[in-house]
């Protein structure tokens, strides 16, 4: 995670003290953040976050702590609100009131550089069907501003396995491999945060090995993870810590060693009717 | 100065992948310029041209086949990126909202500007003009051009988040548009009779330029993101 990020504009807000240690360098005009994040300092602080379309409730008060190198599944029924919160959290949607805070940056006021340090695989793929896999990349690299941006698209679409879809339009690959490319679009600028929607949408058992594979990368290397699942299974296997939102706010909120597949999944049909 | 290079790459970078995007579906450019020309020909065979109310008419008849034509194409980029949620990965980049603006300013402005190329030859023989006021046009219809897409360009990203994104460009840009388009047509009718004591025309058209260009690249974060 050694990318050098470029945010147009210039933070007044510093960031906070714990990620000083970062080199999270806001003294220069350009942002140069190079990871080597501290264990066990939050990368996600929510605190009373709500959010409303048109006067309906979707969240109703979240409160969410995501440590840096962990992964948190948020669970759900459909209409729970873990979209919404995902949209919120890649700075999609703005929160009602409440306050979010990505590497101790208030979202509100420091978009820019929060979207620097987030990644979003969500149901939409989020490319440009008429560009090639690589195209789109080499697109995506230059809005994030990654340095030897043509060099790490090659080498993501090979991790992805579409290093023989390269010069293929989005239009021509199939549901997976567009979500294969989703993912390198995502990990292009080397993320902080990865924010995943039903990540495993669309893929085959090897796409899943895949994503797993790139799950555990991205968290060796001090990277986080928000993902929202319907699979409990692979909500357990694959987090630290689990949320089960309904209705807008958060049911159930435990460390997933804590839990048993039988007890996620009765607590989970009681929650969810 | 890296800053600023940045931000011209970027605006380069998004109007490459719309001119590609564009190219490889042809539909707007097509569309618009077959448009522009059926507006064209069906006000020469409308009206009844006489040598003496042509230079009359001409003007208007120019500028509503370009204003219907830019309206045909301008709400589309944009739209085409709500449709597939493609302008929210735009805005999921940490990229400058004025590099949106200005990449799809240019790109409506090529788009319309190609519309034009092709449909002033065709104005000039239709109307059995002097084929060398062609030169004097460009001037005018680039600013014009100018005017129509800056307004356009914001509304078509407000348009573009209705269900009624079809109807409600045209309402929202008409009424703004009409000082470029009145400008616009009597600067034109200058070049086909000149007249003297008129205003300055074309310095009315260039400050309303200036005053759309500022407050649309002003306002354009605000409306994208709210």
């Amino acid at each position: 995670m050694n990318v050098q990020r470029d945010v147009g504009e210039r933070s007044k807000e510093q960031p906070d003290e714990k990620y000083k240690d970062t080199d999270l360098d806001t003294a220069s005009t350009n942002v140069h953040v190079v990871s080597t994040p501290i264990a066990q300092s939050p990368i996600v602080e929510i605190q009373n976050l709500k959010k409303s379309y048109a006067f309906k409730p979707i969240l109703r008060g979240i409160d969410l702590t995501l440590l840096q190198g962990q992964r948190m599944a948020v669970l759900g029924s459909n209409g729970a609100g873990k979209t919404t919160l995902l949209r919120i959290l890649a700075c999609l949607d703005k929160p009602t009131s409440g306050t979010v805070r990505i590497a101790g940056l208030d979202l509100t006021h420091n978009p820019q550089h929060v979207r620097q340090l987030t990644g979003l695989v969500a149901h939409q793929p989020y490319l440009y069907e008429e560009l090639t896999a690589l195209e789109n990349l080499l697109f995506f690299g230059r809005m994030y501003n990654v340095t030897k941006a043509r060099e790490r698209a090659i080498d993501l679409l090979q991790r992805v396995g579409l290093e023989r879809r390269i010069q293929e339009r989005v239009s021509a690959l199939s549901r997976g491999q567009v979500q294969r490319l989703a993912w390198a679009r995502a990990l292009l600028h080397d993320p902080h945060l990865l924010l995943l929607d039903e990540p495993e949408t669309g893929l085959d058992h090897n796409g899943n090995t895949l994503i797993d594979a790139l799950f555990a990368e991205h968290t060796h290397r001090g990277g986080s993870v928000l993902f929202t699942t319907h699979q409990l299974e692979r909500a357990l296997l694959m987090s630290e810590q689990i949320v089960l939102l309904s209705g807008g706010r958060i049911a159930l909120q435990r460390a997933s060693a804590d839990l048993t597949l039988d007890e996620l999944r009765r607590i989970y049909s009681e929650v969810v009717k | 100065m890296r800053d600023t290079a940045i931000f011209w790459q970027q605006v380069w970078a998004i109007l490459w992948k719309d001119i590609r995007y564009e190219l490889r579906s042809t539909q707007t450019w097509l569309s618009m310029g077959m448009f522009a020309l059926l507006v064209l020909v069906i006000f020469n065979f409308t009206f009844d041209l006489r040598v003496n109310n042509v230079k009359a008419v001409a003007p208007g008849v120019l500028w509503i086949a370009f204003i219907f034509a830019s309206l045909l194409g301008l709400g589309r980029t944009i739209a085409a990126e709500r449709e597939r949620s493609i302008l929210d990965r735009l805005l999921l980049t940490p990229v400058d909202r004025k590099v949106i603006y200005l990449a799809k300013l240019v790109g409506n402005m090529l788009c319309i500007g190609v519309v034009e190329i092709v449909a002033l030859p065709i104005f000039v023989l239709l109307f059995n003009f002097d084929i060398a006021i062609i030169g004097d046009l460009i001037p005018i219809v680039l600013l014009g051009t100018v005017g129509l897409a800056s307004i356009g360009t914001l509304f078509s990203v407000m348009a573009a988040a209705t269900r009624a994104r079809e109807l409600l460009l045209p309402v929202l840009v008409f009424p703004l548009v009409v000082p470029v388009i009145i400008s616009a047509v009597q600067a034109t009718s200058l070049v086909l009779s000149p007249a003297i004591n008129e205003p300055p025309w074309l310095g009315l058209l260039i400050a309303f330029d200036i005053i759309f260009l500022s407050v649309s690249t002003l306002t354009f974060q605000f409306v994208v993101e709210e």
